[in-house]
């Protein structure tokens, strides 16, 4: 791996006189342009997948409002405006029409977005992401589950997930866990309006509208969303192909980032 | 002094290995637990001792809104004040209240508190919980970063419904009616008096004092744990220029009274001790969803008592400890009227939410401790607040000459 170094700036959507903030984008990497936006939980410090993504792809990562110095979430009412909004900044950044990827919450937006505007978006790449329901494999509480419950929920390999989550964290310091309650507050919050209590937003009625070639990637062993739902997807979007990865749970993105990328890659290269 | 007798309405007959065998007494607790015929028993017991209590002249009685919960039966507490409505004539009817960002539309809560007011001649304090996050958020389904905003609209359609004297349109983010008439309207205009139960969050000290509705802090840790938090209640009062009234306040408090200390801890402690180790254990991952607080709040760091790992060590004090640490105020009369003394003068609240039944308390003991306490200990607090005697503003206004409704059953001294 190279010494890339994820930069952040902030970007402003345009739209400042109405109120809205501006957002922050996490960008690295040479090559062609990638939006990829993140899943519930944001981006992790030295995010593996982002760098990894990084080595083939100017990745542009846009913050949504209640993540990091994202301001703003509280004009984003449901998955209309937090869609709306994506489009704005993707929009702002002037990439409209790049490979378009996306991660759990971030791949429901990104889904969203592909069906409102099956033009604007060429090749997308959904990363386990929410969106359906289906009632015999309901997706699991996320909203409803204390810290030290997620690596098992979240990770095939629970051990790793707990080095990767708890990575520069002292939950023994008052202080630190004062701010971590603020940061997951603002964020799941913001997750809150669009996952809970079902994270169903219509998307299905939606999904034939997408005219993008799609990957649909999995984690064999999610046990937040099955990956059933991977059926259910590349059921619903017609040029869709679907790829489930061995020994990786739901955030497979930050285990098997390797194989990830590699997969991405021939779609985006193949045009 | 205003006293409301108050029963949270537990499930009684919870497994002695619940703690081992579930997680939660709330939300997903499983309904197999539930005995509808033995409710029937429960449910009638409960009520019973409410229009006790209106007959042994406590000042409310009082009965709120929980869902999904085994310590609290009231999924709908407009239905029990409906009943009790009709067979006491005299105490307020503290209805604490409706969740009402969980009614849909709100103006059915405009409808049913208008109902309860005329019935009952004008007797309703109307009580408007945002709701815990457990009720309103894991059980009901309301996003919780949205909660907040969903009450204020409901709020605001609910006071403009009462005052108007036409049909209005409503045009609600969550709530869009073309006519809004509230038929019927209640007695008490243009509103019955209002409290809100609280647990902390900055934003409901401004909204009460802005309004003049009584705070109400409803709160099982006892009143030395409440301390911070009704100091900063005041605080906030003092900033914003308002008066000091006690009445702006309230405060709930297990209570326990017997002949003598000795005493209290014989009858008493098995039942407190099913409430603190059943009936309180919640799974934290309920607590409080992402959202439900505001940043402000949280960054204050005064969150309520299920946010608090402590509140599951409670269950392991002994007697002893809960009554020291003021969780609970038990023993004689006199030593109660003492401790009473200090939770009132100390909170500085003129309305006391007397939580007498406890846990799985028989009835029997449920009425010695609610007839000795308004014998031997109400009494002795009546003059608590003297300069504030004729502060009408937080209390009901009953109509004069309202019809005397039939002698409750717990008055003939059936059930005793």
């Amino acid at each position: 791996m190279n010494n890339l170094t994820i930069e952040s700036r902030m970007v402003d959507i345009g739209t400042q006189d109405r109120g809205r903030a501006p957002v922050e984008v996490c960008e690295a990497g040479q090559g062609p342009d990638l939006v990829f936006l993140h899943g519930a939980g944001g981006l992790m410090p030295n995010d593996r997948f982002f760098l990894a993504l990084a080595e083939q792809f100017r990745v542009h990562a846009p913050l949504l409002p209640g993540y990091g110095n994202s301001e703003g979430e509280d004009a984003l009412k449901d998955m209309l405006d937090t869609t709306l909004h994506t489009g704005d900044v993707i929009d702002a950044l002037g990439l409209t029409g790049a490979p378009l990827v996306g991660h759990s919450m971030g791949g429901m937006i990104a889904a969203e977005l592909a069906a409102l505007a099956p033009n604007d978006v060429g090749q997308l790449v959904l990363i386990a992401p929410a969106g359906l329901w289906l009632d015999e494999h309901p997706v699991e509480d996320l909203f409803a589950k204390l810290p030290f419950e997620l690596p098992a929920l979240l990770f095939h390999d629970v051990a790793l997930g707990e080095s990767l989550m708890t990575a520069g964290m002292d939950l023994e310091d008052p202080e630190f866990l004062a701010e971590f309650l603020i940061i997951s507050a603002r964020r799941l919050g913001m997750a809150g309006k669009i996952l809970f209590p079902i994270p169903d937003r219509g998307l299905s009625r939606r999904l034939y509208r997408i005219k993008a070639k799609t990957l649909i990637l999995w984690g064999a062993n999610d046990k937040l969303i099955n990956p059933i739902y991977g059926d259910a997807f590349a059921a619903g979007i017609a040029n869709s192909a679907l790829k489930v990865i061995p020994e990786a749970g739901h955030l497979v993105n930050q285990e098997k980032p390797a194989a990830l990328v590699d997969a991405i890659a021939t779609l985006v290269n193949a045009g | 002094m205003k006293f409301t007798w108050f029963n949270l309405m537990p499930w009684p007959h919870l497994p002695e290995d619940f703690r081992e065998k579930h997680r939660s007494v709330w939300v997903d607790i499983p309904s197999s637990l539930y005995d509808p015929k033995k409710g029937h028993e429960v449910y009638n017991t409960y009520l019973d001792q409410l229009e006790y209590a209106d007959s042994l002249g406590y000042d409310g009685i009082g009965v709120n809104e929980h869902h999904a919960n085994a310590y609290g039966l009231m999924p709908s507490p407009n239905i029990m004040a409906a009943t009790l409505a009709r067979r006491t004539s005299r105490a307020a009817l503290v209805v604490l209240g409706n969740s009402i960002a969980l009614y849909n539309p709100p103006i059915r809560v405009a409808e049913e508190f208008a109902m309860l007011d005329v019935i009952s001649g004008g007797r309703l304090v109307a009580g408007f919980p945002v709701g815990t996050s457990m009720d309103t958020n894991y059980a009901y389904g309301t996003v919780p970063a949205l909660t907040r905003e969903k009450y204020a609209e409901a709020h605001e359609l609910i006071m403009r419904a009462w005052a108007a004297d036409e049909p209005f349109a409503f045009n609600g983010r969550y709530t869009q009616m073309r006519y809004v008439n509230c038929w019927p309207k209640p007695i008490q205009a243009p509103r019955p008096p209002v409290f809100i139960p609280g647990g902390g969050s900055i934003e409901t000290y401004d909204f009460c004092i802005e309004n003049d509705y009584a705070y109400s802090y409803l709160s099982f840790t006892g009143y030395k744990r409440a301390q911070l938090l009704m100091d900063g209640f005041w605080d906030r009062v003092d900033e914003m220029g308002a008066d000091r009234s006690p009445y702006r306040a309230g405060f709930a408090q297990t209570i326990c009274v017997a002949e003598t200390d000795e005493e209290a801890k014989e009858l008493y402690a098995e039942h407190v001790n099913y409430f603190f180790n059943r009936c309180l254990h919640v799974y934290p991952g309920y607590g409080d969803a992402p959202g439900y607080r505001t940043i402000k709040t949280i960054k204050k760091g005064a969150l309520s008592q299920y946010t608090r790992s402590s509140l599951g060590a409670l269950g392991k004090l002994t007697w002893e400890e809960l009554v020291a640490d003021g969780h609970i105020i038990a023993g004689s009369p006199e030593t109660v009227v003492e401790k009473m003394k200090e939770l009132i003068t100390g909170l500085k609240v003129g309305n006391i939410f007397c939580l007498l039944h406890v846990g799985n308390m028989t009835n029997e003991k449920t009425r010695l401790s609610t007839r000795l306490f308004a014998e031997e200990v109400m009494p002795k607090l009546q003059n608590m607040w003297p300069e504030w005697e004729h502060d009408e503003r937080f209390w009901i206004h009953p109509m004069e000459d309202a019809r005397q409704t039939s002698v409750p059953l717990a008055a003939t001294g059936g059930a005793e």
